[in-house]
């Protein structure tokens, strides 16, 4: 089984790498995005700073989801999806190898990218650490939902809008454990219950995704 | 045909259609008759409320309407997963047949709430954690909608909605407690729509009425939707064909 | 209970609001239900096409 995930892992961490440009559009995205709330909102340091962990977390969202979309479809258009499924190994470690390499190729990227974001937002030191932890727990979170989403929207018309519509809902408690571990930092209090909430949405979705996510890609192929 | 009465008996669509047919009538009586006696113990027996006067009078359809639209959300996974696993495709067909109901019950939860909220706390919308939660609810209705219809295969439909609602029934629960952690951290926009009007016995039965005429109503609109989900899905069977000639 | 029919109407005050709330539930409970209809009927008629 771990040889099945090493493999699936390894071939798509070398497949992102040949596309490195490709592999870095969501990375690019997140910082444009995250650049329009100034020019949106005004250039207020103090607005900034009240809003920067919810902007940041919810550009990190969207980065994510806008390159799910192409984990499983290269490899259904060129049938190797269906070659990893009936070669025996279960959807499910499938499916956990692959978020795990689209966490590696995206989420990591944006966790490292947050805290110099977190500087044109004008965040506090304090509070860039914390985000950043929370992006680091919050995005494997994003990665596995991701996943599912793709697996079940897979050959579909639009299923790059639609994925997105099925997962931003599912997506909401990660979200308000993140950016709110941040907004408790920011007044004083522990982010520690954040913290644990985070991490046990992390544990949940790690057990519940990738099987769910095997069941699709195998609904998604008969 | 006529004999014994099993679990599975209904699961054929031909006998669903028939069945939903006979006791639609009834249920679309029920439904107007228990709304006629809810609005009238609502309006012409319930009191008027000492603090928020007669605009909460709305509660008697808004309450009402998002209970259903969990209840409704609840059933939908269940038959999508009963279809799914005993691949019975009638029960697919009454969970496709149950998200639009349940979108519109949400949807009317959020604008009744809306409307009451607006002379109760000055603006028509109030990131409340029941508001807010039913906002996402609506989203997860929609997204289940939008799965469905774009899979053109209709296994596939049955099944991948299956999933999703699975999934979602699962969250939600982790959602709701996450959108209350999230609105008592913020206490400035902390305006509760569960501070309603201490509920005299007369409103409690307007509601209590207004429920029942909603799930009666649910039921008949529902079991409607899921006969024209038969017909179009059981084409050119001879049941199918039975019906459209008689017409 | 009521005085009069206006003050019925004026729901102390509220009448905008609680009509309003009142008038799109009415709306969509007449709209669902004939939607659904309409999509029985035109299956059927389908069927005979």
């Amino acid at each position: 089984m771990s040889s099945a995930f090493a493999a699936v892992y390894a071939r798509d961490l070398r497949l992102a790498l040949r596309r490195r440009v490709e592999a870095l559009l969501p990375v690019v995205f997140f910082v444009v995005a995250v650049s329009l709330f100034p020019l949106g909102v005004g250039p207020e340091p103090q607005t900034l700073r009240q809003i920067a962990a919810g902007v940041v977390w919810v550009c990190a969202l969207l980065a994510s989801m806008l390159s799910v979309a192409s984990l499983y479809a290269q490899d259904f258009n060129d049938g190797s999806l269906e070659q990893m499924m009936i070669s025996g190994h279960a959807g499910t470690v499938i499916a956990a190898a692959k978020a795990s390499a689209h966490w590696t190729v995206t989420g990591a990227p944006l966790v490292v990218a947050a805290p110099l974001i977190g500087l044109l937002l004008d965040v506090t030191s304090q509070s860039l650490l914390t985000l950043v932890l929370s992006l680091l727990l919050g995005t494997p979170i994003l990665s596995l939902l991701g996943g599912m989403g793709a697996a079940l929207t897979i050959g579909l018309r639009g299923a790059g809008v639609l994925l997105i519509l099925l997962i931003l809902p599912l997506s909401i408690p990660a979200l308000i454990f993140g950016a709110g571990a941040v907004a408790a930092v920011d007044s004083g209090v522990s982010a520690a219950g954040h913290f644990s909430l985070l991490g046990a949405l992390l544990i949940v979705t790690a057990l519940v995704a990738p099987p769910a996510t095997g069941l699709a890609l195998r609904i998604a192929l008969e | 045909m006529k004999g014994t009465l099993r679990w599975t008996t209904f699961a054929a669509p031909s006998r669903f259609y028939a069945l939903a047919g006979a006791l639609n009538p009834w249920l679309w009586a029920l439904a107007v008759l228990l709304a006629l006696a809810g609005l009238y113990v609502g309006f012409l027996v319930a009191p008027t409320d000492a603090t928020q006067g007669d605009s909460y009078r709305i509660i008697f359809i808004h309450v009402p309407a998002a209970w259903m639209s969990m209840v409704l959300y609840v059933a939908m996974a269940f038959w999508a997963a009963v279809g799914w696993m005993l691949n019975a495709r009638m029960a697919s067909m009454l969970a496709r047949a149950l998200a639009p109901t349940g979108a519109l019950f949400t949807f009317l939860a959020l604008w009744t709430g809306s409307f009451w909220g607006k002379p109760a706390w000055g603006t028509w919308w109030v990131w409340d954690a029941r508001l807010t939660s039913e906002l996402i609810l609506l989203f997860l209705y929609l997204g289940y909608i939008a799965l469905v219809s774009s899979i053109d295969d209709v296994v596939r439909g049955d099944k991948a909605g299956a999933v999703l609602a699975i999934v979602g029934v699962i969250n939600v629960p982790i959602i709701y407690f996450s959108v209350r952690w999230w609105n008592t951290l913020h206490q400035g926009a902390t305006i509760s729509m569960t501070a309603a009007p201490k509920m005299a016995h007369t409103m409690l039965l307007a509601m209590l009425l207004m429920t029942l005429a909603f799930w009666a109503y649910a039921f008949a609109v529902v079991f409607t939707r899921a006969q024209a989900l038969a017909l179009e899905r059981e084409r050119d069977t001879d049941w199918v064909r039975a019906l459209a000639t008689k017409r | 209970m009521w005085a009069s029919w206006s003050d019925f109407w004026h729901m102390g005050g509220y009448g905008l609001y609680v009509w309003g709330a009142y008038a799109v539930c009415l709306a969509v409970m007449l709209g669902e239900p004939w939607l659904a209809r309409r999509q029985r009927e035109r299956a059927l008629r389908a069927q005979t096409e």
